[in-house]
């Protein structure tokens, strides 16, 4: 039995490591192609990446990932796919942030107030994949991908013709700024008593702590809460969680909707807690990698922790490729190598369970 | 299967007839324009490739969501190598490429077993960086002008029907009736005229190419036996293993093929369509051919009808931003035709429903003189999603499309 | 007569299944053989070995004499094997011919020869008395048409020596007696046959010899004109077989269950699928439902655990629950044993003491209000586990990892720990070895003493009528008879369910 134990941590870890491994190869050789030391570029990353300039910024860059992977993760676990997270977290940025313009309430009410018209928002347009799976029949994956482009285009046109602060002067199209009660408190000044200095262009997202407190509670319910069990049991076994009394098809249309209500937020670390407004510089593409850190965390908040810091990591330090002369978009292909080689490594590391569940059970049924 | 082409055709007709009264009620001429049905013609054909790459990888089983990250493999292989070596030989490669990136999705689906959509996935996130990170080094090491776009590639040809499109035979240019009819712009025969002259002139080889793979595709899957095997695959794996046939290899051959055909389509964006590969190029075509898969129901006619409707959207979108606002009568008077068949079945909360709808279309239609831009280019992903959202209860999917497969029925 | 197959010494083992041990038989042409033995007795595999879907690791295939070593069916095709399997291997959305000749298709040039096939098949189909048509889609055709496209897929590859796997499992009886006059027709024309099946009066009507299989190995080789069905069955089983019986009237006055007029029609319009069904169950009574599969049971089922909309009324123990969903009519008492456990009784892939929470997500001991208790749930998962003899390493072992029995076993712990007052049993012992059966039984019968009112159905009429204290017949979605199972044998039961009594 002792011996079980051992060999499961052994297995737990063998996948992300065989991922690992994988991915340094493959980096190391697109790295090589161009002639460079992957060495070099290694220690180089390592260095710029553990100044305390950037490990900030990788918690920065972190943060909209972890929420909407949790946004994607609820999904997942219901056995759907939500790739519409990019575009849901666009509309709930654009209209968060050009609402919560509009009105000044006191701090931390006004904060909560732009939380929830983002989450309504992003609830909603997703729903509408929700309705369209529910009623239609319509794969959420084609709907979602669709909804994307939809809110693409819906966000450039309502901050173009509608939603543009006109008073200032500006190239940038943007949005009008949201009152000091509407922007979350940067964590720098806790960190500052901490003995932390600040750094140029330092500055971390106050909403570091709500993503924290959004993984725990995303735990909590998933795992330990009859709503949870019941949709990870849709997710499973939709045929079984409807004969056990889950309302399936109900269930299917509260995922995508909370899916989409969570993915709202994912654009508010930055327009809270950077921009103070809707630009024409908002950040693309968290939806599409959160994705990937969704997949590489197994769907688990401690999981999607971790690869969130992780990609964050990749992201920020290979920054620092730029002046070895190497392409700073080298992360790109360690990201995606991860991805790819860790879904395979669990997908091989499942079957090796289930096989090694069954000797188990040979032996204490001959036993 | 005649009558069904020619239901088909009776279809497109009566389409075209009311098209024309649009046109001579709104002046907006580019609804049956040679420029559009010839524009639509080009833009359809890219997501008919993926399309029928769609087909032959979910004919065999495989869901294949990755289409796009191949198609995005094959616009830039097309892109760089046919800057250099000429748009034959570009197109050739993106074939290559757009394989390359199915192979992998097949080593992860079939011998992996890996959750197709979630592969699929993966193949586009990591297609889509990795064409960044070397298109960045080629811009550095001075190849390229910038890092998103690629140097020119060389024009292919283009030849039309004889007689009827001024083609050119042999140094022999023939006439060009339709074009002629087309100009008369007489009501009806004129717009007849110019879909068919904008569907049959001036076509790029390649073009002439894709169109015959759609034929070609329903020889190869119902034909042969290759593609029976094929099928089996998709339909009844473990059947299809007692009976001997190796379905890995079915399953191998329907996804490289797949990431053949996608990675073709984005060849064609690069060196057809455009003369150069541009970053984001493929803008979720490869989707959108997914989308063409459903709609035709996994069938190789089918794609090309949904090809041609989210093309035509997209030309129309692309031409001449007021025929889309011309599009919206075309709704309402769909609209007003569902009315009357919901009263007569008696559904009069429905027929409300659809006619308060209408009424809402029809007051846009007459409050906007033009809608905006960006709104317009929301076309053609809004006509996908209504279209599936009227199509999807129908479909017949591969009965074991997507479910990963292992030999012996092992888990 | 010469002998066309003979295993000698088979044996082979894998991770967690009964292993082949030592089997030996011998086929001769021109004859009937039966393979029977109980469930999970390893018929199965010994049959995926001599149809190259599995390797033995020791012992010898011979197949007219000479040494054979399959590497996969192919191999066996070719050394003229075929293999009916008990789940049709066919694919709906093709068409009889496309399934027939999938894998051997005769081609022209670049195609398929569909023509010279057509004709090919059409010419096997009135040698053989195998009427199909062969250019219908398989979807459209009912089991014993699909069971003849299993054949012809089988002879049009030109095999002599046919391995019919539990063919009877899914026939109706009339269905029963054309597959035999087809066997009869293929032994005169001099294919050896290979039956296998754990129904013992079949298995003598049918077979010239029986080789009886016993925890992986095989236990005697006998003509069936010598043996009775009671020493077959105490070969298979090396013991006494369970009875499935009830003792005494244990009804109570209280009524549990009561439909009144329910009917569920169809989509298309057509012949209801439940048809104006009205009948009271009392506590502590077993009403058996019997029926040809696909004549409403099923419906009746979803219906009364509300997986379906029906017009009518059910009530249960005396309140109408016509409006209750699914959940609601758990938490009233109601449990179900389903009659696909993997499809609609587990989740396969999580480990036991999660499938422990499955429809019972609002009760204790697994949640207290919102909030699942793991602790618990596991501690009574235990439980199960040691009351139910469910064999595995613990809670935490995933679902699958289990064999049927076991699963089988464990759903009936689980739905049994909420003491229901009403349990409806889909097919409790299908697919289960003897020893799973017997508990099962056991469990239903003590219950019933303790006042559990149960709606049975099952494809075993044996069971039906050994368990029961009522039986209900469903013929196209209408009760066509009720029958004292105390003076019904399965016969009248069996004629009764196709209509002809």
């Amino acid at each position: 039995m002792k011996g079980f134990k051992l060999s499961g941590v052994l297995l737990a870890l063998a996948a992300p490591v065989a991922a690992a491994v994988f991915s340094i190869v493959i980096s190391s050789l697109a790295v090589l192609a161009t002639n460079k030391s992957p060495i070099e570029a290694y220690t180089t990353m390592w260095e710029f990446g553990t100044t305390s300039g950037s490990l900030m910024q990788m918690f920065n860059v972190a943060t909209p990932y972890y929420i909407a992977a949790i946004a994607i993760a609820i999904t997942f676990r219901a056995g759907l796919f939500n790739i519409g997270v990019e575009g849901q977290l666009r509309l709930g940025a654009i209209f968060g942030a050009y609402l919560g313009a509009m009105f000044v309430l006191p701090p931390v009410v006004h904060i909560i107030a732009i939380m929830v018209i983002a989450m309504t928002i992003g609830g909603l347009w997703a729903a509408i994949a929700g309705y369209l799976k529910v009623k239609r029949g319509v794969s959420e994956v084609i709907s979602t991908i669709m909804l994307n482009s939809l809110a693409g285009g819906l966000s450039s046109y309502l901050l173009a013709n509608h939603f543009m602060d006109r008073t200032t002067a500006s190239n940038n199209m943007t949005t009008k700024e949201i009152p000091a009660s509407g922007q979350f408190p940067d964590l720098m000044p806790i960190l500052n008593t901490l003995g932390i200095a600040d750094q140029p262009g330092g500055g971390v997202y106050g909403m570091l702590l709500f993503a924290v407190v959004l993984g725990v509670i995303f735990w909590f319910v998933v795992n330990r809460t009859r709503f949870g069990f019941e949709l990870r049991a849709t997710g499973a076994n939709p045929i079984a969680a409807r004969v056990s009394g889950v309302n399936s098809k109900r269930m299917t249309f509260i995922a995508l909707a909370l899916s989409g209500a969570v993915a709202g937020l994912a654009g508010l670390p930055e327009v809270l807690g950077d921009s103070h407004s809707f630009n024409m510089g908002f950040r693309t593409g968290v939806g599409f990698t959160a994705i990937a850190v969704a997949l590489l965390g197994r769907n688990s908040a401690v999981g999607m922790a971790i690869s969130a810091l992780l990609f964050g990591f990749l992201e920020v330090s290979s920054r620092s490729l730029e002046l070895i002369d190497i392409a700073p978009e080298t992360y790109v292909i360690m990201q995606g190598s991860i991805l790819l080689s860790s879904v395979i490594a669990y997908e091989v590391l499942r079957r090796y369970k289930i096989t090694l569940q069954s000797k188990e059970l040979a032996k204490a049924v001959s036993a | 299967m005649k009558s069904k082409l020619f239901k088909t055709l009776q279809y497109t007709t009566l389409l075209i007839f009311v098209l024309s009264i649009i046109r001579i009620f709104t002046g907006a001429s580019d609804l049956t324009s040679v420029g559009t049905a010839s524009a639509a013609l080009l833009l359809s054909v890219p997501i008919a490739l993926a399309g029928l790459g769609g087909l032959f990888s979910e004919r065999a089983g495989v869901v294949n969501i990755g289409l796009e990250g191949m198609m995005i493999m094959g616009a830039w292989a097309g892109g760089m190598i046919g800057a250099q070596h000429g748009p034959w030989i570009g197109l050739m490669a993106a074939i290559i490429f757009g394989s390359v990136g199915a192979l992998i999705h097949a080593i992860a689906t079939i011998t992996f077993g890996v959750d197709h959509v979630v592969s699929g996935v993966a193949i586009n996130i990591i297609a889509a960086g990795l064409v960044r990170y070397v298109s960045t080094i080629l811009y550095k090491s001075g190849t390229w002008l910038g890092p998103s776009q690629s140097p020119d590639v060389a024009s292919i040809g283009t030849n039309g029907l004889p007689v009827l499109s001024g083609g050119t035979y042999f140094g022999w240019k023939s006439p060009d009736l339709l074009s002629v009819l087309a100009e008369k712009r007489w009501f009806f025969i004129s717009d007849v005229a110019a879909v068919l002259r904008g569907l049959t002139g001036d076509l790029s080889y390649v073009t002439m190419i894709a169109v015959a793979l759609v034929p070609l595709s329903v020889f190869i899957l119902w034909k042969t036996a290759f593609g029976l095997r094929l099928r089996s695959a998709g339909e009844a794996p473990i059947a299809a293993e007692s009976l001997g046939v190796n379905v890995y290899a079915m399953k191998y051959a329907g996804v490289l093929i797949s990431g053949g055909l996608a990675g073709l389509g984005g060849g064609f964006l690069a060196i057809v369509a455009a003369n150069h590969y541009q970053e984001n190029q493929v803008a979720g075509r490869g989707y959108i051919g997914l989308a063409a898969l459903l709609f035709g129901n996994y069938r190789p006619g089918g794609v090309l009808m949904g090809a041609g409707l989210f093309g035509y959207a997209d030309a129309l979108q692309l031409r001449d931003s007021a025929s889309i606002r011309a599009l919206i009568l075309l709704i309402v008077l769909i609209l007003l035709f569902l009315v009357t068949q919901d009263l007569r079945k008696g559904k009069v909360l429905k027929a409300a429903l659809t006619l308060a709808i209408a009424s809402l279309s029809l007051w846009y239609f007459l409050a906007v003189d033009q809608l905006p831009g960006q709104l317009v280019t929301m076309t053609p992903y809004l006509t996908t999603l209504l279209v599936l959202a009227v199509a999807s209860q129908r479909l017949r999917m591969p009965a074991a499309d997507g479910i990963p497969y292992r030999r012996g029925g092992m888990k | 007569m010469s002998v066309a197959v003979e295993l000698r010494h088979i044996s082979k083992r894998f991770p967690g299944v009964i292993a082949n041990k030592d089997v030996s038989m011998s086929v001769e042409t021109g004859t009937v053989h039966a393979l029977v033995g109980e469930n999970g007795a390893g018929k199965s595999t010994v049959m995926k070995i001599l149809y190259g879907m599995q390797r033995p690791d020791s012992g010898e295939i011979l197949v007219n004499g000479t040494a054979v070593h399959f590497k996969n069916p192919n191999d066996a095709i070719d050394a003229s094997i075929g293999m009916v399997h008990q789940h049709f291997m066919l694919a709906d959305n093709f068409t009889v011919l496309e399934n027939i000749i999938l894998g051997s298709e005769p081609t022209k040039g670049m195609t398929i020869d569909f023509a010279a096939a057509r004709a090919k098949v059409v010419a096997m189909a009135a040698q053989y008395g195998l009427e199909i048509d062969p250019d219908v889609l398989v979807e459209e055709l009912g089991v014993g048409a699909r069971q003849r496209v299993e054949i012809l897929k089988v002879l049009y590859r030109g095999a002599r020596i046919l391995i019919f796997d539990e063919p009877t499992a899914v026939l109706v009886p009339q269905e029963v007696d054309d597959l035999f006059s087809a066997l009869e027709g293929l032994r005169a024309q001099g294919m050896a046959i290979i039956f296998i099946s754990h129904k013992l009066d079949e298995v003598l009507r049918v077979a010239d010899d029986v080789t009886v299989v016993r925890q992986g190995s095989t236990v005697a080789q006998v003509k069936s004109k010598d043996v009775t069905a009671r020493q077959l069955a105490e070969l298979m089983v090396g013991s006494e077989l369970p009875q499935p019986s009830t003792q005494g009237i244990t009804r109570r006055e209280q009524v549990a269950l009561s439909l009144n007029d329910v009917s569920i029609p169809t989509s298309t319009g057509s012949r209801d699928l439940l048809s104006h069904i009205s009948f009271n169950l009392h506590a502590g009574e077993v009403v058996g439902i019997a029926g040809v599969e696909g004549n409403g049971q099923a419906e009746l089922v979803e219906a009364i655990l509300g997986l379906r909309d029906y017009t009518g009324s059910i009530s249960f123990n005396g309140v109408v629950i016509d409006n209750l969903s699914v959940a609601h009519r758990h938490d009233l008492g109601i449990g179900f044993i389903p009659e696909d456990r993997q499809r609609q009784g587990l989740m396969m892939n999580s480990p036991l003491w999660e499938n422990r929470i499955l429809g019972h997500q609002r009760s204790k001991p697994v949640m207290r209000g919102f909030i699942l208790d793991k602790k618990a749930t596991i501690t009574d998962t235990a439980r199960i586990m040691k009351e139910f003899d469910v064999r595995a390493p613990g809670p935490q072992t995933l679902a699958t990892a289990l064999s049927g029995g076991n699963q089988q076993k464990f759903i009936v712990g689980r739905e049994m720990s909420k003491a229901p007052a009403l349990l409806v049993a889909s097919h409790p012992t299908r697919g289960v070895d003897v020893g799973a059966q017997g508990a099962i039984w056991e469990e239903l019968r003590s219950a019933r003493e303790k006042g559990m009112a149960v709606v049975l159905i099952s494809a075993d009429l044996e069971e039906l009528i050994g368990m029961s204290d009522r039986l209900l017949v469903m013929l196209r979605g209408v009760v066509t008879a009720e029958l004292d199972p105390a003076k019904t044998t399965p016969e009248q039961l069996g004629s009764a369910m196709t209509g002809a009594a």
